[in-house]
């Protein structure tokens, strides 16, 4: 995730202090992973830099947080680019799983054992995700539920390779 | 999740041959009052004739099914037959409802063959019905009413004679994801209030995360990941 853009689309609804940023990009994207006050700082600095962002007033007494930002129009251009361009779909997880599956029966140890137990640590995972989705808002459902399709996907490619391993045996070790 | 208690339906070195086929091959199982637990593996592993067999609808050709200590396999088929009425609840992939009774009808069948009262059995179907968010449909037929609400009715038949264990076998699979996760929420939120044990045969990630723990069958052989960790 881009902070920086999304720091620039927090601020499109009005100004901010730099405080007030973190706190908005905690509450609706931070779940996990809260900013440091740091990240907010230095990537402020660099969007005022580019041009992206102005000061619109500085309270007395000084320091970073005193600071109240708001977007320029080059900085509006900027997230509207952003948010029309889609992401480059990323095959994350499965290099380094075919990496180990190959090398299990490279080995000669149980490449079964191995997507068992990943099916397992996947199931824990997806399981944290419907218990947090159950107790939470939509905001919380929609981001849990995009993160459960992703490890279904994964889920499905290892079945896939489970159901394929004898014949995958005979690749590698040819 | 519970991990302790006393097992409640426990399975011991089943073996299940259809033909030459062998589709139980010394698969194990074991559940605790108000787990659920999911039956995974791929097609035609034997997930669903193990399902059969802890439900005593198909008898092993060896091995031993035991509900709070009694064996199933030697008992005669109508006290299996009793022993299903009073204790187990069944959802299916497709509800199987009654076309010709209405829903209420339908909810209230298990507690009528258990020789409640047309009135008193229908009062109790209401309230499941109810808490399974479908008890305006008491009136409709199971044809007259969307499949993820057919479901949600098949759902309060299985609960509403208070079973121990609920076998759901596939029971999203004819739903779409919105209708299916409602069912499962409803499904789940309902056993772990009355401690009902679940044993959901599903090969679905995202349905088989509602569970407390899994089972993966492969070759007729199951294997308790949890015990595996």
């Amino acid at each position: 995730m881009s902070i920086g853009h999304t720091l620039l689309g927090l601020l499109e609804s009005g100004p901010r202090h730099g405080y007030d940023l973190k706190r908005a990009f905690d509450e609706r994207f931070g779940h996990d992973r809260p900013l440091h006050y740091g990240q907010v700082y230095s990537t402020m600095a660099r969007l005022l830099k580019n041009g992206l962002v102005e000061v619109d007033g500085i309270e007395p007494g000084g320091g970073p947080e005193r600071k109240r930002y708001a977007i320029t129009e080059s900085g509006i251009t900027d997230v509207e680019r952003w948010l029309a361009e889609p992401e480059k779909p990323e095959p994350y997880l499965q290099s380094t799983l075919y990496t180990k599956v190959v090398l299990a029966l490279l080995t000669h140890r149980s490449a079964e054992d191995l997507l068992d137990a990943q099916r397992s640590e996947h199931l824990r995972l997806m399981r944290e995700l419907t218990r947090r989705k159950q107790s939470g808002d939509l905001a919380d459902q929609l981001i849990c539920d995009h993160a459960l399709f992703h490890l279904e996907a994964d889920l499905r490619w290892l079945e896939l390779t489970a159901a394929r391993l004898d014949q995958l045996s005979t690749e590698v070790r040819k | 999740m519970t991990t302790t208690g006393e097992v409640l339906l426990e399975a011991v070195e089943l073996h299940k041959a259809y033909g030459p086929t062998p589709a139980l091959d010394g698969a194990r199982f074991a559940i605790r009052a108000g787990e659920v637990v999911a039956v995974m593996g791929p097609s035609g592993s034997g997930k669903s004739t193990l399902l059969h067999c802890l439900a005593g609808i198909v008898r092993p050709d060896s091995g031993e099914v035991r509900f709070r200590g009694r064996e199933l396999t030697t008992m005669t088929d109508a006290q299996r037959s009793a022993l299903r009425r009073g204790e187990f609840g069944f959802v299916f992939q497709f509800g199987q409802l009654v076309p010709e009774l209405t829903c209420v009808e339908n909810v209230a069948l298990p507690l009528r063959l258990n020789g409640v009262k047309r009135k008193e059995a229908e009062s109790r179907a209401v309230e499941w019905m109810s808490r399974l968010e479908v008890d305006d449909l008491a009136g409709k037929r199971p044809g007259e009413v969307s499949g993820g609400q057919g479901q949600r009715v098949a759902v309060a038949r299985a609960l509403v004679t208070g079973p121990s264990v609920v076998f759901a076998d596939e029971p999203t699979g004819a739903l779409d994801s919105l209708n299916g996760e409602r069912v499962m929420q409803l499904l789940t939120a309902a056993a772990r209030d009355t401690r009902a044990a679940v044993v959901l045969v599903t090969h679905e990630a995202r349905v088989a995360a509602y569970s407390d723990r899994e089972v993966v069958v492969r070759d007729g052989k199951a294997r308790d990941m949890a015990a595996a960790a």
